[in-house]
């Protein structure tokens, strides 16, 4: 459990982060939001070898990083944590494609090595531009955004429950969880049956929960849908930062399938 | 018309599973009024409260608020006019910051965002909580939950607050505030509570649930005198009421 509480933590954390002042943190949510979205897209798209050319793209996180005074260790850290993920995906990449892509001097590197390296390249940018979005946007401030930007309404609702509730969960989670530890002893009390009757427990204290919260929705004159506040204008400033960072994304993209640049690379590496 | 009575005629439910919550409730609460509701656990206190707004409806018997008998065609103006307060203030601040939940209620009843902010302001500071608009609610302590959990039925302009178990959780100095503030508080208030000193204090009006009838309905003082009363219905005699064991010792 002590597991969850962290990961919780860490969405409390990255909240706090939210909620300092920066440029980054002044623009609009809705302006982050494309424009990491079109940052992944352009990130996924890039040729399964692609290693060299995926670099110019730690510019747009790092950029965001130094603007917004975000604490890397900390981003960092969270990378790492999940890490494990990208690795398993990649891992059998190199044994599976044995074709020699690149020579480095007389160094022959096989396209299973290449994309591995890809893979952590792309998870790297993404995952981390993922966190650097929360820190500098707020989760609800991302589902404002997804709202605003078109999303169906029900799905920003849910992801603005989810977070609500989860904590709310989790700390009855670990009451639950403490209070089997204390009267557990000698490993007995702790297999799988009693995880069953904690998960069947916290389901119904959520059905339960989720009447409530109705309850309190019908009073206050719910009647069906969910009025989320109207956000600030969205400024020249906001346009700028989509247009500036979304055309440099392309231009790398672009640039990235060009022969010369890549000749040019080559040589470089040789 | 006066929104602001709420009467209760031959009130009677009974639950899906057989259990009779409420045996034939009978009271009128009129403007202005303070009445706490008090009882054993299983007493019928929550399942009346869930009538005064529409969550339940009656097996048999009416609920009036204001001038009108409750029904399904009056329910959303009963809704604003009764406000309720839950006892975990968890579920009643679903939504992600202080200031939008606030604001739910009255853009529920078709303000303007700039009106329906305005009533943010106007209730939050009312309550002593303006600071902490911006905060999500899972990040406030019990005692600024509860403030703006009633700060979220305020913005509705109730006319009657309804309040269940509201020192539940609150250390002794957030309860003081909330005691004080809701003395304050002009408008009908109805509180169902297991706090007795917290009633003694708010509540010129006590209306004693046993089994889900009404054991005794007068004032408070009267009441909580009345020790067999009170031990047929389980409840004891607020701490004020009682001696003071120390010097009563002191003394003898």
């Amino acid at each position: 459990m002590a597991g969850t509480e962290s990961r919780l933590f860490d969405i409390t954390f990255l909240d706090m982060l939210a909620c300092q002042e920066s440029p980054v943190h002044r623009l609009d949510a809705r302006a982050k939001v494309l424009t990491t979205f079109i940052f992944v897209v352009v990130v996924a798209s890039f040729d399964k070898y692609a290693v060299v050319s995926l670099l110019p793209l730690f510019l747009f996180p790092l950029v965001l990083v130094v603007q917004a005074r975000l604490p890397y260790g900390f981003l960092g850290k969270r990378l790492l944590l999940v890490a494990p993920f990208a690795l398993m995906v990649g891992a059998f990449n190199p044994l599976l494609d044995q074709q020699t892509q690149l020579l480095l001097g007389t160094f022959a590197v096989t396209g299973g090595w290449l994309s591995f390296l890809s893979i952590l390249l792309r998870f790297t940018l993404t995952v981390g531009m993922a966190l650097v979005l929360i820190a500098v946007t707020s989760f609800p401030g991302i589902c404002n955004a997804i709202d605003k930007l078109g999303a169906p309404r029900v799905f920003a609702l849910q992801l603005l429950f989810l977070y609500r509730y989860i904590f709310v969960l989790g700390e009855e989670a670990r009451r639950m969880v403490r209070a089997r530890s204390l009267r557990s002893f000698h490993g007995r009390g702790n297999g799988l049956k009693v995880y069953g009757a904690l998960l069947t427990q916290l389901l119904w204290r959520t059905i339960e929960r989720a009447q409530r919260v109705h309850k309190a929705m019908l009073s206050r004159g719910f009647v069906g849908t969910v009025p989320l506040l109207q956000m600030k204008r969205f400024t020249w400033q906001d346009g700028a930062f989509v247009g500036l960072w979304c055309g440099f994304f392309i231009a790398v993209r672009i640039l990235s399938g060009s022969a010369e640049l890549q000749v040019w690379v080559a040589e470089l590496l040789k | 018309m006066s929104h602001h009575l709420v009467e209760v005629n031959e009130l009677r439910y009974t639950y899906p599973d057989g259990t009779q919550a409420l045996a034939g409730v009978d009271f009128r609460i009129t403007h202005g009024e303070a009445v706490a509701i008090v009882g054993a656990n299983g007493a019928g206190k929550s399942t009346l409260l869930q009538h005064l707004n529409g969550y339940l409806w009656p097996s048999s018997g009416q609920v009036r608020v204001g001038d009108y008998a409750l029904t399904k065609q009056n329910l959303q103006d009963a809704r604003r006019s009764v406000g309720m307060v839950f006892q975990d203030p968890d579920d009643q601040l679903f939504m992600p910051t202080v200031r939008e939940d606030v604001a739910f209620g009255p853009l529920n009843l078709g303000l303007s965002e700039e009106d329906a902010l305005q009533r943010v302001t106007t209730a939050l500071r009312q309550v002593g909580a303006l600071h902490l608009q911006d905060r999500p609610p899972h990040r406030l302590s019990s005692g600024e939950k509860r403030a703006v959990a009633i700060a979220t039925v305020l913005a509705m302009s109730p006319d009657v607050l309804v309040l269940d178990e509201p020192s539940t959780g609150l250390d002794p100095k957030s309860r003081r505030q909330l005691i004080d503030w809701l003395a304050g508080y002009r408008h009908t208030k109805i509180i169902a509570s297991h706090d007795l000193d917290l009633v003694l204090d708010l509540c010129q009006r006590t209306i004693v649930l046993s089994a889900g009838k009404v054991l005794a309905d007068g004032p408070t003082r009267e009441v909580f005198q009345d020790q067999k009363l009170l031990e047929q219905s389980r409840l004891e005699r607020p701490l004020r009421l009682q001696g003071c064991p120390v010097c009563s010792l002191a003394s003898s």
